[in-house]
């Protein structure tokens, strides 16, 4: 059976991984590619680097952390954050990364992915898509969160999957570092619509949330940041949990 | 050990590179038919097309090349399903070195997505290539594409909507659908047992 997944997340700033508590209020921690190798010996079934720096030299940085993370870390990643166009997209996977996520970028400029997956094929794109449960229904945000767009989440994610995306790494912001549960109902939304693997993102403060985004939001993978960081939850006891819940994983 | 990747326009080499790297081997990256056929052990691995792949092989007289080789060859991910008859991808004739057709999963349930991406487990392992593995240990595997089970060929099976085949062998030639360079270390594994077959 394929394994449900579980995917640590590492925002990060200048070489150093943070993580953020509703996308403000960064708080460091550590070394991204000892962490993420640590991650890895404990069972993570992948890995996400998020680049949060703007600047040309923190691309850089970004860049040399992707290929000291391929050089000694045996599982997949994913790596993203401020890609703009193609030649990011290039640079990333020539450094090393099996899949780079497109957030922003893919909303300005729909056809980009159209483009990547021309280029590299489906299974490098991971498409981001931030979004809040506003007044009028699920819509996505730009820059960071800071930017609401017209366009809804579900319209977001079926075009998306159309243009050749070959995973949805879906965040709600109304749920992200408030570890009161991931957004099931829009998860199973999701779930239920598309035929592309699903990654529920924004929310996870305990085991049972994991088990049910797995089994309400019927998601293929979870990731998260700070319960695996600052150890509130250890991914062996989560997995060793997550079996003893019925739900498949990599033991 | 002198290894050699074989080069062409199905991309994302680097993690294969790599891992061979953590097994203390620098493998040669080379399209060159003398440099392949003198090398100890010959790797095809890749992600991509099929039609565009096989275009690719034979402008550059590389599909010869490779059905010549006399050394063990490891054929990874687009690499198994090209050294296979026929793939559906394309309706592309493929190398023939395993006499057997690529197909296209196709959905049973609508919580069968295509293409596979995850772990999943690999069973009836027989063959030196899984040394050391256990029945039911998990592999990394990205495909939409897949080899059907053979009795004679299929070394290592997967399911997913149907029983496939994970791996293959015939004479000198090995072949995994998973990527044992993203497997962890049971791919490390079995990478290592490719080197010391």
């Amino acid at each position: 059976m394929l394994a449900k997944r579980i995917i640590p997340c590492l925002d990060v700033k200048d070489g150093m991984t943070v993580k953020g508590t509703n996308f403000v209020n960064l708080r460091t921690a550590g070394d991204p590619v000892e962490l993420g190798k640590a991650y890895s010996d404990n069972g993570a079934d992948e890995l996400c680097f998020l680049d949060i720096t703007a600047s040309f030299e923190g691309r850089k940085t970004f860049t040399e952390m992707v290929s000291r993370v391929a050089a000694q870390i045996n599982i997949p990643f994913t790596v993203g954050g401020g890609v703009q166009e193609i030649r990011d997209v290039e640079r990333l996977l020539n450094a090393g990364a099996d899949k780079v996520s497109i957030n922003s970028a893919a909303i300005y400029n729909p056809a980009l992915i159209d483009e990547i997956a021309q280029h590299f094929g489906s299974q490098v794109i991971v498409c981001a898509i931030d979004a809040r449960n506003d007044q009028d229904g699920w819509h996505c945000y730009t820059k960071g969160g800071r930017q609401r767009q017209e366009l809804g989440l579900y319209d977001w994610a079926h075009e998306v999957q159309e243009r050749g995306a070959g995973e949805i790494l879906f965040t709600s912001m109304d749920h992200d570092g408030v570890k009161e549960g991931f957004a099931n109902e829009a998860l199973a939304h999701l779930a239920d619509h598309l035929s592309i693997p699903i990654i529920a993102s924004g929310g996870a403060g305990n085991m049972e949330h994991f088990r049910d985004a797995f089994t309400i939001g019927k998601a293929d993978a979870a990731l998260a940041a700070s319960v695996f960081h600052f150890g509130e939850i250890r991914i062996p006891d989560l997995k060793a949990y997550l079996h003893k819940e019925n739900i498949v994983t990599r033991l | 050990m002198n290894v050699a990747i074989v080069k062409y326009n199905a991309g994302n080499i680097y993690s294969v590179m790599h891992a061979l790297k953590r097994l203390g081997i620098t493998p040669t990256l080379t399209d060159d038919a003398e440099l392949l056929s003198k090398a100890d052990r010959v790797l095809f691995p890749g992600q991509g097309e099929a039609s565009t792949a096989m275009s690719y092989l034979r402008e550059h007289n590389l599909d010869k090349v490779i059905c010549s080789l006399r050394q063990p060859v490891l054929g990874i991910c687009i690499g198994q399903q090209l050294m296979c008859r026929h793939s559906e991808e394309g309706d592309t004739d493929c190398l023939g070195i395993f006499p057997l057709d690529v197909k296209r999963f196709q959905p049973v349930l609508h919580t069968d997505k295509v293409p596979q991406m995850g772990w999943n487990e690999i069973y009836d392992l027989k063959s030196p290539l899984f040394n050391g593995i256990k029945e039911k240990e998990f592999i990394y595997n990205v495909h939409s594409f897949y080899v059907p089970y053979d009795k004679e060929y299929t070394i290592a099976t997967c399911e997913y909507i149907l029983p496939y085949s994970a791996a293959l062998h015939k004479d000198n030639f090995f072949a995994t659908q998973f990527h044992p360079e993203k497997s962890g270390d049971v791919g490390e594994r079995i990478l290592k047992n490719f080197l010391e077959l």
